[in-house]
């Protein structure tokens, strides 16, 4: 867990992306590795680098997710012991990916696996939900 | 505070990073869940930890951590070691525990980190 997104972290450092867009999409790809390495036997995780955007796709044929309200719950988790040993699996991962995200759409088919793209704005102040309040 | 007033106030040997050693830090988190320490918003920070894994070290890196001290005299495997090295992560080890290490930072004026609010719970 986080060999993938410390890789992809150096990728995008060497190809000049914003530093705040590396940070934010090391800290997806690392909850999305890790829940890949938690609940699948592997997946695919794909980086794609625009002018405007980065994207992450993660794509598994693990289980699934059973009730996708759930997993957006801080503090909701079905991972295994040794995941909580590692320090992983507290339930925090989807909202932490999702708050990072400007766009984050996760499709998910019991027994079928799941997927997930996730979206970081390079240029100017996208983000959604982060409501623009007074001077902003 | 830089990272060899930390070492100092803290006890810590250096595994790794001597050379880094004049790095500033004015934060610190101490935690041993890694998913707590990726819903920090800030950079720069001390992470101080009970893990010696390889995946601390490398939320430490993803997260822009300036470096790692690890608790209650744990000492990380080679590979783990060579990895923060390569990362360029310093890694400093004390034999005290979480609280009195972050006790005794807070008391040098390091601060906590901000975390990434999960809930309305506890205010």
């Amino acid at each position: 867990m986080g060999a993938v997104s410390t890789q992809i972290r150096r990728i995008l450092r060497e190809l000049g992306v914003e530093p705040e867009v590396v940070r934010r999409v090391g800290i997806i790809c690392f909850e999305g590795e890790t829940n890949i390495a938690i609940f699948t036997k592997g997946g695919r995780i794909t980086l794609m680098v625009w002018d405007d955007r980065v994207e992450l796709f993660f794509a598994d044929n693990g289980p699934g997710i059973e009730d996708l309200e759930l997993v957006r719950r801080p503090g909701y988790s079905t991972a295994p012991d040794w995941a909580r040993e590692l320090g992983f699996g507290a339930g925090m991962g989807i909202p932490n990916m999702e708050k990072n995200a400007d766009t984050f759409v996760l499709r998910s088919r019991p027994g079928k696996g799941t997927a997930i793209r996730a979206t970081v704005w390079r240029k100017g102040n996208e983000r959604q939900g982060s409501s623009a309040g007074p001077g902003a | 505070m830089k990272l060899r007033e930390v070492a100092e106030v803290t006890q810590a040997e250096v595994l790794t990073g001597r050379e880094l050693l004049e790095r500033e830090v004015d934060k610190g988190c101490g935690a041993d869940l890694l998913s707590d320490v990726l819903s920090v918003v800030e950079e720069n920070f001390l992470l101080v930890t009970g893990m010696v894994t390889l995946q601390a070290v490398r939320v430490a890196e993803v997260m822009n951590a300036a470096a790692v001290l690890i608790v209650r005299g744990k000492r990380p495997l080679e590979p783990v070691i060579a990895y923060a090295e390569e990362a360029g992560i310093p890694l400093l080890a004390t034999q005290k525990g979480m609280f009195e290490t972050c006790g005794l930072l807070y008391s040098r004026g390091l601060r906590p980190t901000r975390f990434r609010r999960v809930s309305e719970y506890a205010g």
